[in-house]
C-alpha cells in the first residue's frame, strides 16, 4: 500500500497547491506600485571579477557530481515513491523508511543518466526513518561521499536534491538551494515511530516526494536525508522549514541496517527532566535497566551522555535519538558533589514484536505530527531480544513473487527482517575475516595455560562436550551434552558472571563458527569503548561488528574487529536483563602457528573479575 | 519626518549596495571564507533574538512569537497579537527565562514593546540605524517559526532576497489588517506560524525590519511573506520606549472592563445592531464589521459595513471575541464610544463615534 505522503494519486492535490504558490508569487509582481525600486539591471562591459566565475564553477561542479549518486525511487507499478541517494559503488543507497514502506520489497531506482534500476530493500530504521536499499546491475554506481554533519553550522550553505512532486520523468533530479536554518532539531515522533532527533533544518524547498534524497553541503558530501518539514495550514507544500535526518545519526545505525534487519532505537530506561535549577536530572528510572545496574539512580544529575554534555531535556532527547538498541554509550552523572562516569548498555525503545509488527504491517506510517507532550519514548520492559528465534513466517504467497528473477536472488523474507539475505552476507563477511589465516578444525579440544599474577596459574580445557577450569582454588566445571546442550544460568566461577561458560562458548564459536555455533545473527557495528577504556568523545570511533548467538538457552555476543580480523570481546548473557560475563581479548601473538589474545580481561558488572596472561594453547586433533 | 527624509536619501544609494550584494551572495556559496562570515552574522544576531510565549495553545492558535532586543536595557520589539494578552515569559538566547511586562502597543502599525528586567547590558538591535534595502536586496530573517527552537537553542535563520518594496494594499477581504504602511515583500517562506516579531536583517546583520504576522490573501488564497521596515515603526516604537506617557492607546485594556463586574444586564452586538464577520480563529479574527442592522442604534451613530473596530469605551480591540467580552461589562444601557478605522478611497480614517442605545 503506497504511503499517505508520496502516492502518485496525491499528486494532483499537490499540483493544485502549486499553482497557488505561483499565485504567491504573482501577487509580488501586483504589489509593485510606482515608488517601487526594482533591481538594478547589469550595466554593458560588466567586469565579473574571478573569485566569482571560480565560485560558479564549483558550484556547477559540485551539482553535477551530486546529482549523478541522487537517485528517484519508484514502487514497481508506479504506486508512488520518492528519492534517495547512492553512497557506495556497489549500490547501496539511503532513502526514508516511509519512502520504501510503500513500496514494497523490490522497487525500481531511476538515476540522472536517464536509466531505471532495479532496486531491493536492505535494512530498515523505522523509527528514525531510514531505509537502506541496494540497486542492482553495477558495480560502477556514481555515489555521494558522506560528510560529518556535526560541522554544519546555521547559515552554511546546502543543497537538497531529489523528485518533489514525482516531476521527473527522465529521472534527473531536482535541485533545490538554501542553507542550514538549524541544527540539533527535535521532531517528535508520530507513535514511536518517525522521530527525528538531532536533525537539521533548511529552507532548501523540501516538498512530497523530496523524502528520502540528499541534502549536500557546499562540497557536495551528504548531510543529511531530507525526510519532512513544518506545514500546518498551508497545504503540505514547502514552507520554508524542511528537516533532514543528519548523516552522523545514519552513520551509527549503517552496520545495523547493512544487517538487513529491523533496527530499533535506543533508549536509557530512565527519563529526565530540567528541574527549577536549569539541571537535568533523573526523574524515573527502571530497575532492570542497565543505567540502574552501573549505578544511576532518582535524582541523580545528568550531565553528559554519549560524548555530548547534556543542559536540557531536549538535547538529551537529541543525543539519545541518534542511537541504535544495543550500543554501550558513555555517560556522567553527578551525585552529592561528586561526578561519575560509566558506560550503559541501551536499551531498546520497542518491545520484541512491538517493532515488528509496526514494520512489517505494510500499513502507511503514521504521518508525523507536531508535538505529542512530554515523554522521551521510554516505554521498555527490557526486552534485549531481536527477534530471530522465531522460524520464518512464509506469507501466503512467496514474499519474491513478481520479483525479477535477479532481485528475488538477493532477497529473502523472515520474520523480524527486511531481507535477510543481507543478515547471511554479512555473517560471512565477518567470519571470513575473522578466520581469513586460518580456519579451526570443528570439534578440536583447545588446552590453555595461564598465568594470573603473583606467581599463580590456571589452566583451561575447552571441548565441545563443556568447559574445565582450574584456579589456585580448585576446579570448575561445565559439562555440555552436545544432543541436548544447556548452558543458560551458568554463574560459575562465583564473581565471574560465568567465565566457564563464557570460555565454552568462545572455542564453540572460534571452531564451529557462524554456521556451527547455534542460531546467530549479524548485529552490526557497535563501539567497543565501553571495554576498553577509550576516552568519551572518541568513543564512536571504536566500531566494531557484533554478531549475536543462541546456543543452550543463553545468548552470546561476539565483537570481530574486522580491519584485524581479530575477536575483540566475547559477552555470555547467564540471565536475560542480568550483566553478562565479558571475555575482554587483547595482546595477539603468535602461538603454536596461529594468532591468540595473551591476555583475556574477565569483567562482570562493575568489577575485573580476572586478567588471565596466556602463556601456551594448543589445538588438539578434531575429535570425532 | 527626520528619519523618513533619511530613508529617502539613501535610496539613490541603495541601487550600489543591491548589486554589490548579489555579487557576494553568488560568490559567497564555495568559498570557505564566506561561509564562516555567513556563520559569523548568525552567532552576532542570535543573543538579539528571544522566544516569546504567553496566550493561545489551542488549535492554530500558537502560543508563541518571535521578538528582538531593541535596548541594552531590556526593550524588545515585537508583533502584537493575542499571544501578549496575559503573562508573557521571554527566552533569551542562553536559555534564561524572564516574565515580561507589556510597556504599550500600536495597534495600526501593530507593533508591541516588552520589557524584562535582565541587567543593563543586553545585545540589541539599534533602531536609530536604518539601513536602506530596495528589491533585490539579500535578506536573512531569524525568527522561531513553528517553535522549532526551545530553551537555549538558537532561532532559525532564512535566505532570501526582497522582492519588491512596497505599500501594503490591506483592507478588508484580501489582507485582514490594519496596517497600510510600507512593507519588504520576502521570496522566502518568511511568515510562518510563530514568525511574527522576527528579525530580518541584511548581510552585515542590520536591522531591516520585522516579520509581521501571517497574511493571506482571502481573495488568492495566497499567502504573504513580509516585513515591517524599520523606517516605517521605528518613530512609533521609539515613542512608546522613550515616552512613559505616550498614549497611542490605553494600556490599562487589560484592567479596565476585565477588573470590573459583569454587567447584569449586559450590552450585546445584536442590542447596538452590528453584525461582525465570522469568527475565521478564535481570538484571532479582527473585529470587522459586517452588516449594520437597518435603523438600529450603530447606523444611526454612523458605523458602517467594513469598518474595523480598535477601541470600545478607549480599550483596545484586537478581535471579535474580544469584543463581546469587552461588552459584558458595558450595561444594556449605557452609550458606547466606538473608534474604527475605515478605508475611504484608499486612505485610511479613523473616526471616533458614539452610539447610543435605544430605549
Amino acid at each position: 500500500m503506497a504511503n499517505g505522503i508520496h502516492s502518485l494519486r496525491n499528486i494532483a492535490r499537490f499540483a493544485s497547491v502549486a499553482v497557488v504558490l505561483s499565485a504567491t508569487a504573482a501577487f509580488a509582481g501586483a504589489a509593485q506600485d510606482d515608488q517601487t525600486t526594482t533591481a538594478a539591471t547589469s550595466a554593458p562591459d560588466v567586469q565579473v571579477p574571478q573569485a566569482l566565475l571560480d565560485a560558479q564553477a564549483h558550484r556547477v561542479e559540485v551539482v553535477a557530481r551530486a546529482r549523478a549518486a541522487t537517485v528517484a525511487v519508484f514502487a514497481t507499478g508506479g504506486r508512488g515513491g520518492g528519492s534517495g541517494v547512492l553512497i557506495s559503488p556497489d549500490g547501496y543507497a539511503l532513502s526514508n523508511f516511509h519512502v520504501t514502506s510503500g513500496a514494497g520489497d523490490a522497487m525500481q531506482c531511476g538515476l540522472s543518466d536517464g536509466k531505471l534500476y532495479d532496486a531491493v530493500i536492505v535494512g530498515i530504521d523505522p523509527r528514525g526513518d531510514v531505509a537502506l536499499i541496494k540497486l542492482l546491475g553495477r558495480d560502477d554506481f556514481p555515489f555521494a561521499p558522506m560528510g560529518d554533519s556535526d560541522q554544519l553550522r546555521l547559515g552554511d550553505g546546502c543543497y537538497a536534491m531529489g523528485n518533489p512532486f514525482l516531476l521527473a520523468t527522465d529521472f534527473a533530479p531536482t535541485v533545490t538551494y538554501g542553507i542550514v536554518s538549524g541544527i540539533h532539531r527535535y521532531q517528535y515522533p508520530a507513535g514511536t515511530l518517525l522521530e527525528y532527533a538531532d536533525c537539521i533544518q533548511t529552507d532548501a524547498s523540501i516538498n512530497p516526494g523530496n523524502s528520502g534524497g540528499p541534502l549536500f553541503n557546499n562540497e557536495g558530501e551528504v548531510v543529511g536525508i531530507n525526510g519532512r518539514g513544518s506545514f500546518e495550514k498551508r497545504g503540505r507544500v514547502n514552507v520554508g522549514v524542511g528537516y533532514a535526518i543528519s548523516i552522523n545519526q545514519i552513520k551509527k545505525f549503517m552496520g545495523y541496517l547493512r544487517s538487513g534487519r529491523i533496527v530499533d532505537h535506543a533508549t536509557l530506561g530512565a527519563a529526565v527532566a530540567t528541574s527549577e535549577d536549569g539541571r537535568v536530572r533523573i526523574t524515573q528510572i527502571l530497575d532492570n535497566s542497565d543505567a540502574y545496574r552501573r549505578g544511576l539512580r532518582y535524582d541523580d544529575e545528568l550531565v553528559a551522555f554519549g560524548g555530548r554534555s547534556i543542559n536540557t531535556t531536549n538535547g538529551f532527547k537529541n543525543a539519545l535519538g541518534t542511537f541504535p538498541k544495543g550500543w554501550r554509550v558513555p555517560l556522567t552523572f553527578r551525585r552529592d558533589g561528586e561526578t561519575y562516569d560509566i558506560y550503559v548498555r541501551l536499551m531498546g525503545v520497542h518491545r520484541k514484536d512491538e517493532l515488528i509488527e509496526k514494520a512489517q504491517g505494510r500499513e502507511p506510517p503514521p504521518k508525523p505530527k507536531e508535538d505529542d507532550g512530554d515523554g522521551d519514548g521510554d516505554n521498555d520492559d527490557g526486552d534485549d531480544e531481536d527477534g530471530n528465534e522465531e522460524e520464518p513466517q512464509q506469507p501466503a504467497t512467496p514474499a519474491t513473487q513478481g520479483m525479477p528473477a535477479h532481485v528475488a536472488k538477493v532477497f529473502e523474507a523472515r520474520r523480524g527482517y527486511a531481507n535477510y539475505y543481507f543478515n547471511q552476507l554479512e555473517q560471512q563477511r565477518v567470519w571470513g575475516q575473522l578466520s581469513a589465516s586460518d580456519e579451526l578444525q570443528p570439534n578440536a579440544p583447545w588446552t590453555i595455560e595461564a598465568e594470573i599474577g603473583g606467581g599463580l596459574t590456571s589452566s583451561m580445557e575447552l571441548s565441545t562436550t563443556g568447559a574445565k577450569l582450574s584456579l589456585p582454588g580448585g576446579d570448575v566445571e561445565l559439562n555440555v551434552d552436545p544432543e541436548r546442550p544447556v548452558i543458560s544460568n551458568s554463574m560459575e566461577p562465583l564473581g565471574s558472571g560465568g567465565l566457564v561458560a563464557a570460555l565454552y562458548c568462545w572455542r564453540r564459536f572460534m571452531s564451529e563458527g557462524v554456521d556451527g555455533f547455534g542460531l546467530m545473527y549479524y548485529q552490526g557495528e557497535v563501539p567497543l569503548a565501553g571495554y576498553i577504556n577509550a576516552p568519551p568523545h572518541s568513543f564512536q570511533e571504536t566500531l566494531v561488528d557484533c554478531l549475536v548467538g543462541e546456543h543452550g538457552g543463553a545468548e552470546c555476543r561476539f565483537y570481530v574487529d574486522s580491519g584485524s580480523g581479530e575477536l575483540r570481546v566475547v559477552e555470555y548473557f547467564a540471565e536475560k536483563d542480568m550483566d553478562p560475563c565479558e571475555l575482554i581479548f587483547s595482546n595477539y601473538q603468535q602461538m603454536n602457528g596461529r594468532a591468540w589474545p595473551t591476555q583475556v580481561e574477565v569483567r562482570f558488572g562493575n568489577q575485573t573479575y580476572q586478567t588471565f596472561t596466556l602463556k601456551d594453547v594448543k589445538v588438539a586433533a578434531a575429535a570425532e | 519626518m527626520r528619519n523618513v527624509r533619511k530613508y529617502r536619501f539613501r535610496i539613490s544609494q541603495s541601487l550600489t549596495i543591491a548589486a554589490v550584494a548579489a555579487v557576494l551572495v553568488v560568490g559567497g556559496s564555495a568559498k570557505r571564507a564566506h561561509a564562516s562570515d555567513l556563520s559569523d552574522l548568525v552567532d552576532e544576531v542570535q543573543p538579539k533574538m528571544v522566544k516569546i510565549f504567553g496566550s493561545g495553545g489551542l488549535r492554530r492558535l500558537e502560543n508563541y512569537q518571535s521578538g528582538f532586543l531593541v535596548t541594552a536595557e531590556g526593550h524588545i520589539l515585537t508583533a502584537w497579537s493575542y499571544v501578549l494578552e496575559r503573562q508573557v515569559t521571554v527566552h533569551m538566547f542562553d536559555g534564561l527565562r524572564y516574565q515580561a511586562t507589556l510597556v504599550n502597543i500600536d495597534p495600526v502599525s501593530e507593533i508591541a514593546i516588552l520589557k524584562i528586567d535582565a541587567g543593563g547590558n543586553l545585545p540589541h538591535f539599534d533602531l536609530t540605524e536604518q539601513p536602506d534595502a530596495a528589491a533585490g536586496t539579500s535578506i536573512w530573517a531569524f525568527s522561531n517559526l513553528y517553535n522549532v527552537a526551545t530553551g537555549d537553542e538558537p532561532v532559525s535563520v532564512q535566505q532570501g532576497v526582497i522582492s519588491a518594496v512596497t505599500n501594503l494594499n490591506a483592507r478588508r477581504g484580501i489582507f485582514n489588517t490594519p496596517y497600510q504602511g510600507r512593507v519588504y515583500v520576502l521570496d522566502a517562506v518568511t511568515n510562518n506560524p510563530g514568525a511574527a516579531g522576527g528579525a530580518l536583517v541584511d548581510r552585515d546583520g542590520n536591522l531591516l525590519g520585522m516579520l509581521g504576522k501571517e497574511m493571506k490573501n482571502e481573495g488568492s488564497s495566497s499567502w504573504l511573506n513580509y516585513a515591517l521596515p524599520v523606517a516605517a515603526i521605528y518613530e512609533t516604537a521609539m515613542s512608546i520606549i522613550d515616552d512613559p506617557n505616550y498614549t497611542p492607546v490605553p494600556v490599562d485594556h487589560l484592567a479596565t472592563g476585565r477588573g470590573g463586574p459583569k454587567a447584569e444586564f449586559p450590552m450585546t452586538l445584536e442590542r447596538l445592531g452590528i453584525v461582525v464577520v465570522p469568527e475565521v480563529i478564535a481570538a484571532a479574527t479582527p473585529p470587522f464589521v459586517d452588516d449594520i442592522r437597518f435603523n438600529s442604534p450603530a447606523q444611526t451613530a454612523g458605523l458602517l459595513r467594513d469598518d474595523l473596530i480598535m477601541f470600545l469605551n478607549g480599550n483596545v480591540i484586537h478581535s471579535c471575541e474580544m469584543l463581546r467580552e469587552q461588552l459584558e461589562y458595558i450595561d444594556r444601557d449605557d452609550t458606547v464610544s466606538i473608534t474604527v478605522i475605515r478605508d475611504t478611497g484608499g486612505r485610511q480614517e479613523i473616526i471616533d463615534l458614539t452610539i447610543i442605545p435605544d430605549f
